[in-house]
């Protein structure tokens, strides 16, 4: 009898401001402006003129201006940057949607010797430390005169992101009920075409979150492109980013403009993705 | 990762975020219809023979040529000397495991093991307290308060790596940086123009404080969506019988996560431990190669100093503490994982 009133009782004190609530969501306010302050500043900076950049005490109110922007797209050869950067990220991912495709398609619905080996062989890729094979890998481009070439950068990038792919579609691969596509076989759909047919737009979604997540490291690596394409011509815009701040000494505000350029498309993919990335994924990318 | 990131990205960052989650999350609502299902589902699709191993072929065959073929001939020119007279004329000079016994013997190549072993442990120390802390609060805020903190984290979480450490170099910039502003807004002396990249460790402060801010989002948002699928009844009956804030962490919440805990360690483990661009991006491994991290040092060794075999023993050495860690981490994801 006691504990069934006490219950809504306290529910009931427990709304109004005590030290415990306050306490929580100042924190949380505090933490909030922490981690979100450097992409704010980053962003700020970016379209702040150059005499509010280089105060002593920073200006938190001004007059924005891209004049920063304009001087970021200046650069030479910025515009050959976007377009490697473009090539080597959409070639990559587009290259491993299409292998992981067949290959995930094969481990979730095909019973075979080996896949479990092959399985395994996907999930000790996936870990590949790439940042520590630069050398080699090196060695490898210069006997084949493979150095500063996007074909290459594209090829290692899409090994790169071929796991993972791998990995996320035979979830998706495996989320689809077979009774679906036997259906349509029985319908008179060969196999190839049940594929075609019923499971491929079902995957859209997934194919799209996974092509995303591809991009995303593709767009961000920096120790492979750093090693191998040491030439302006073949570079790309990770590469100008972190070679931007030497070459403008200390133009902040063009420096910004640069980051915010290079992180943009990344932030609204991610963004958009973000429920996938937290959880949302795993009823698809984890379990088969 | 970080998207990584840490990410990448993380970054990187980006293939583990569902993973770590899913283990704790899925299993129970899916495996109970799942269960039934399976046996027969597998079975039934099967008329295949050749085909699968052809769909399988060119995923394995591009693993190979680009992935496993690399790190054979790191292993093979770790077993060379391929200094810049090599390097130009383009000849193999075989040297046994001189590259390894000279590395062994080299007191920097041990201070950067150390360093690079005690950056991690501190990182990832760091990362799991402040994420799980930031995990739980997540878990008793207001819907409006949560939106906004979580937000917050996405952005942090999103930032490419190469934007975030330009950030950083920029937030502690020694003229016009907002570091040095803060510092004297607060009181201290001595930060007129403090340079903040000065010596090797504070180099080291400024690349950790960037990899925890980076791959906290990613364990606390991780941990929120655990913890939202340990059920409140359960914190309900630890409050009822009178456990405190701690107690209830320890005895309910942390059992229930505890391979969340266990997977998302090595996973921070792995990614700190090889952590390239933050390290190299900041400072270029400097001042005087203070800054200097296992990857870092073979990216040096080699392109810096001409010392490409050695570089290459660097990493193979590299590779081992991270394949022992990584050990664990398999031992960890194969016991969860029970379909294979």
């Amino acid at each position: 009898m006691s504990a069934t009133t006490q219950t809504p009782q306290k529910l009931r004190t427990r709304k109004p401001l005590t030290v415990g609530t306050v306490a929580k969501n100042v924190s949380a306010l505090v933490l909030a402006v922490v981690f979100v302050f450097p992409v704010y500043w980053m962003f700020s900076s970016s379209l702040k003129p150059q005499h509010e950049i280089m105060t002593k005490d920073p200006v938190f109110v001004f007059t924005p201006t891209l004049e920063n922007y304009t001087t970021a797209t200046g650069v030479d050869l910025f515009w050959t940057y976007v377009t490697n950067s473009l090539m080597v990220t959409i070639g990559a991912v587009l290259l491993a949607l299409l292998v992981a495709l067949a290959a995930s398609f094969a481990i979730a619905r095909m019973r075979f010797k080996g896949r479990k080996g092959i399985v395994l062989i996907v999930m000790l890729a996936q870990m590949a430390p790439w940042e520590v094979m630069v050398i080699a890998m090196y060695m490898i481009s210069r006997e084949n005169d493979m150095l500063n070439s996007i074909p290459m950068l594209t090829l290692v990038y899409f090994v790169m992101v071929l796991p993972f792919t791998i990995w996320t579609l035979r979830g998706f691969i495996a989320a689809v009920p077979v009774e679906l596509e036997e259906a349509a076989q029985i319908d008179g759909c060969t196999r190839g075409q049940a594929f075609r047919k019923v499971i491929f737009p079902l995957l859209a979604p997934g194919l799209m979150s996974t092509s995303l997540f591809g991009f995303i490291t593709a767009w961000n690596e920096f120790a492979m492109i750093l090693m191998l394409n040491k030439d302006k011509e073949s570079q790309t815009l990770t590469l100008w980013l972190t070679q931007f701040q030497t070459a403008f000494g200390s133009d902040w505000g063009a420096t910004m403009a640069a980051s915010t350029l290079f992180a943009l498309p990344v932030l609204v993919v991610f963004l958009f993705l973000q429920r996938k990335a937290v959880g949302g994924m795993t009823a698809g990318a984890v379990k088969g | 990762m970080t998207v990584d990131s840490q990410g990448t990205a993380t970054a990187d960052p980006q293939d583990a975020p569902g993973r770590a989650a899913g283990k704790s999350q899925t299993p129970p609502p899916s495996s109970g219809p799942k269960e039934v299902l399976q046996p027969p589902r597998g079975r039934r699709s099967l008329p295949s023979g050749l085909l699968p191993y052809l769909l399988v072929a060119p995923a394995l065959l591009s693993m190979a040529a680009l992935l496993l073929y690399p790190l054979i001939r790191n292993v093979i020119l770790s077993f060379q000397q391929l200094n810049r007279k090599e390097f130009i004329t383009r000849e193999t000079v075989w040297t046994g495991f001189d590259n390894y016994t000279e590395l062994l013997g080299d007191s920097h190549f041990w201070t950067v093991v150390v360093r690079s072993v005690v950056f991690t442990a501190v990182n990832v120390a760091l990362i799991m307290a402040i994420g799980t802390g930031i995990g739980l609060l997540l878990n008793r805020l207001g819907k409006k308060m949560r939106l906004v903190l979580s937000l917050s984290l996405m952005f942090a979480w999103a930032m490419p790596i190469v934007a975030s450490v330009t950030v950083f170099r920029w937030l502690f910039d020694e003229q016009f940086g907002v570091a040095n502003w803060v510092m004297r807004t607060l009181g201290f002396s001595g930060y007129e123009q403090h340079n903040w990249f000065e010596t090797g460790f504070s180099t080291l402060v400024i690349i950790l404080l960037l990899l925890v801010w980076g791959s906290v989002p990613f364990v606390a948002l991780n941990m929120y969506a655990g913890l939202t699928t340990v059920g409140t009844e359960l914190y309900e009956a630890a409050k009822m019988d009178g456990a405190s804030g701690w107690r209830t962490f320890w005895a309910v919440v942390f059992p229930n996560l505890k391979s969340f805990f266990m997977i998302t360690t090595f996973l921070e483990i792995i990614w700190i431990f090889k952590a390239f661009a933050q390290v190299y991006a900041m400072n270029q491994g400097g001042p005087d190669r203070g800054s200097e991290t296992l990857p870092v040092y073979a990216y040096i060794e080699g392109v810096g100093q001409f010392h490409y075999g050695v570089a290459a023993a660097i990493s193979i050495l590299t590779i081992v503490m991270l394949i022992a860690v990584m050990s664990f981490y398999f031992r960890l994801i194969l016991k969860q994982e029970e379909e294979l």
